[in-house]
């Protein structure tokens, strides 16, 4: 990593109250409204994007053979937290988890903005003599960013693969926050750089879950920030709405969901410094996932018509939550997977099981 | 700004080892026929099972050890009612009294009250009653009307306590009074006295509750003598105490884990291989569980360190409360039975005994809306 504010040696708090400035330097100069609009619009934000990159962020926590900054994981967890409070219009989750599963598998990673194939959805993707053929639907980005990286089948193994996405986009969606998830086809594509990796797949999409949870949790901070403060100053019946106790209430539900998302990703981000922890990703991606939902709804009913307006900030943030709780597996999805897991294991082992013995 | 941080506590050695230790106690007295498990934890009294505890030295524990205490760590003492709460043990005769009256005495009380009544606690054979509320005084506690005057020696108590939990079990109560006539600021000239139930001038009368139990007590005061050395901390001083402590009683495991026991009978009746439905709800809940622990241990170990996360550790009682209501409505659906009331041991008895409890939890030590209020103070709005 080049830039100052992060490569210094500096530890736990002191560390992360640099990154969160030198990330909000980077917002306040590079993602002013008209960038978000153009964003919104399919253009890539190539400035607020070049300068996440100077500050060496998409691949800090990779090591620096890989040209990371061997940043803590749970520290560059931080940063992504942060870059969603904002509300970042750029695939930045999507390149620090294609680079760590790259470097998981001991492939090199290559420069610019790199996506994932979520395997939410079952395409099958395979490969035969260094070819990829098959269907991954909404790709972050994917018809954005150079590369993508897939996991797939390849000689009865799991293996992570990398591609070029050109050529690929066989058309575009939008998610609610107005960010490209595309339809990419791949026709015997010739594969970059392909290595094992032990439940690839499973791997990936537990990764998009963890990640996708910090960002919420990331999100779900802002949207209260936003909430209490427009309480603070809309006054309606000769006072700050924020002093009605119907009002007051909503906002101290909110904080408990904005809490407890925080809480359950950072326990995910700790248990999963080396590779995701099923279980506490479960957790956090259900967690999460629920205090979005609710989240969201109590920010826009405290905001009246001023937040269902293009106008208001807010929208930014909680569009993007909508879309993420349910990006590489909603509630449902986790919360089945960890309910079975701890039916199998039954009643007497859970407790032990939260305990950690 | 409210940027939420719950960073990981890490227990001790020792916390992990008491672990073990409180575990296999647990174990070993089911084993044994002591307890069923299936009870509702802090709230069942077992004078018994409290003086093992004492035994054990798992009350008092961060208390000095000259008032019988044992010097170990607010973490440690987490671990143990952990442990007790999610193993459904009988804790409820000791609970207030070394949940906080304890405390308090120690902080607050004259020597003669920690040197006479902090050993007997430790034993596990003195228990405590919690007398704040009045039959005009609930949520607004300022408002009591209990009246102490100044006598020889001492005071003079008049008035009437309610919802006293366990009154008519225990050796003390801590009474919340007014020793000076409401002025303009209402929190002045609140006082608090520890009362010896034993004594004359005071009566216990049940109050049964809605499904028939006897917890809950009137107690009445006529001109019962307090002598000056029972007052705690100085007069005038109730108010700072009742709710300057209080506080972070808030974070703590009981807040979240009085129907773990539900939630462990339910998984084992919907067996190994549930349906979908009840694999989603049942992982909810272990979502909603896991996060809520964490939260509450990293708070214990955020005041460990003398930080004050006020906010948060009212977030936590709300949250885990209203978890603690949300299990028996919703295995009720997918488990069909019929709630049952009676001794049977079955579970439509556990899931009728919680859902009759369930009211109580957002009620006591402050109702949902009152706690809701003092978070939103908290985050600025007040
Ligand atoms: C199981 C149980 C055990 C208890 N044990 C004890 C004990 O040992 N010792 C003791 O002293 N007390 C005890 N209590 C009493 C408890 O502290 C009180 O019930 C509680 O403080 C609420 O008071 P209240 O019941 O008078 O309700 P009220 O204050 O009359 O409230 C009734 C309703 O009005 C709402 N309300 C009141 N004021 C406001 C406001 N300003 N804004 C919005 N809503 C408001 C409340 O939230 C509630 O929903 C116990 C209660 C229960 C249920």
């Amino acid at each position: 990593m080049s830039a100052a504010p992060m490569d210094d040696s500096a530890s736990g708090s002191g560390l992360r109250d640099d990154l969160a400035k030198t990330i909000d330097r980077v917002f306040e100069t590079h993602c002013a409204r008209p960038v978000r609009e153009s964003a919104e619009g399919g253009q890539w934000p190539a400035g607020l994007w070049a300068a996440l990159e100077e500050v060496g962020l998409p691949l800090a926590a990779l090591p620096e053979s890989a040209g990371g900054s061997d940043l803590a994981f749970d520290d560059a967890m931080f940063a992504l937290r942060r870059t969603a409070y904002h509300g970042a219009p750029v695939p930045l989750a999507e390149t620090m988890l294609a680079g760590r599963l790259l470097v998981a598998a001991g492939l090199k990673v290559p420069a610019g903005a790199i996506t994932v194939a979520p395997v939410a959805v079952r395409e099958a993707l395979r490969i035969e003599g260094g070819k990829l053929s098959g269907n991954a639907s909404r790709v972050p980005w994917g018809d954005l960013c150079g590369h993508v990286l897939v996991a797939a089948e390849s000689g009865g193994k799991e293996v992570v693969a990398l591609v070029s996405t050109e050529g690929a986009s066989s058309g575009v969606e939008k998610n609610l926050a107005g960010e490209p998830r595309a339809a990419l086809r791949f026709d015997a594509t010739a594969v970059i750089a392909s290595a094992p990796l032990e439940n690839a797949s499973f791997r990936l999409a537990a990764e998009g879950a963890l990640y996708r949870s910090v960002q919420m949790a990331g999100a779900l901070e802002r949207v209260l920030e936003y909430a209490l403060a427009y309480a603070n100053e809309r006054v309606q019946f000769g006072r700050p709405i924020g002093k009605f106790q119907a009002i007051q209430h909503l906002l101290a539900v909110l904080a408990g969901h904005a809490a407890a998302a925080s809480a359950a990703a950072e326990a995910a981000v700790e248990a999963s410094a080396a590779a995701p922890d099923e279980i506490m990703v479960a957790v956090a991606k259900s967690r999460c996932g629920e205090a979005a939902g609710k989240g969201a709804e109590i920010a826009h009913q405290v905001h009246g018509a001023m937040g269902f307006t293009r106008e208001h900030n807010l929208h930014y943030v909680t569009r993007r939550l909508w879309s993420w709780r349910d990006e590489f597996g909603n509630e449902t999805h986790w919360q089945t997977r960890l309910g079975r897991r701890v039916a199998s294991m039954g009643a007497d082992a859970l407790w032990p099981m939260l305990t950690g013995r | 700004m409210h940027q939420f941080s719950f960073e990981p506590v890490s227990f001790p050695p020792a916390a992990e080892a008491l672990r073990g230790e409180v575990r296999a106690f647990i174990a070993e007295e089911v084993a044994n026929g002591t307890f069923t498990p299936s009870k509702n934890s802090w709230s069942s009294f077992d004078a018994g099972f409290s003086k093992k505890c004492g035994e054990r030295g798992y009350i008092g524990m961060v208390w000095p050890k000259k008032y019988g205490g044992h010097e170990r760590t607010a973490l440690e003492r987490y671990v143990m009612t952990e442990e007790m709460l999610a193993g459904g043990a009988p804790v409820g005769g000791h609970w207030v009294a070394d949940r906080q009256s304890g405390n308090q005495i120690l902080k607050n009380g004259s020597e003669r009250a920690r040197a006479t009544i902090l050993p007997k606690i430790c034993s596990g054979e003195c228990y405590f009653a919690i007398g704040m509320s009045e039959p005009d005084s609930g949520s607004d506690l300022a408002a009591v009307r209990t009246r102490a005057v100044k006598a020889e020696g001492g005071w003079k108590i008049s008035g009437t306590k309610v919802w006293t939990s366990n009154a008519h079990r225990s050796h003390y109560l801590i009474a919340l009074v007014r020793t000076a006539p409401k002025e303009e600021d209402r929190h002045a000239g609140l006082t608090q006295f520890i009362i010896d139930l034993s004594h004359p001038g005071v009566t216990v009368r049940p109050i049964y509750n809605l499904y028939g139990g006897h917890d809950f007590n009137e107690t009445v005061f006529d001109e019962y003598f307090v002598a000056d050395d029972m007052v705690m901390g100085g007069v005038g001083q109730g108010w700072k105490m009742v709710t300057g402590e209080l506080a972070f009683e808030r974070s703590g495991p009981d807040r979240f884990l009085s129907t773990y026991q539900l939630l462990a009978q339910s998984i084992r009746e919907l067996g190994a291989e549930p349906d979908d439905r009840a694999a989603n709800e049942i992982g909810r809940f272990v979502a909603h569980l896991a996060t809520l622990r964490r939260m509450s241990s990293s708070i214990a170990g955020q005041l460990q360190k003398g930080a004050q996360p006020a906010v948060e550790a009212a977030l936590v009682k709300d949250i885990g409360t209203t978890f603690e209501r949300e299990i028996p409505e919703t295995f009720r659906h997918l488990i069909p039975t019929e709630p049952t009331l009676g001794r049977s041991e079955s579970y439509s008895e556990l899931l009728g005994m919680t859902m009759l409890r369930a009211p109580g939890f957002t009620i006591r030590g402050g109702t949902r809306e009152i706690l809701r209020g003092i978070i939103a103070r908290g985050l600025g709005l007040r």
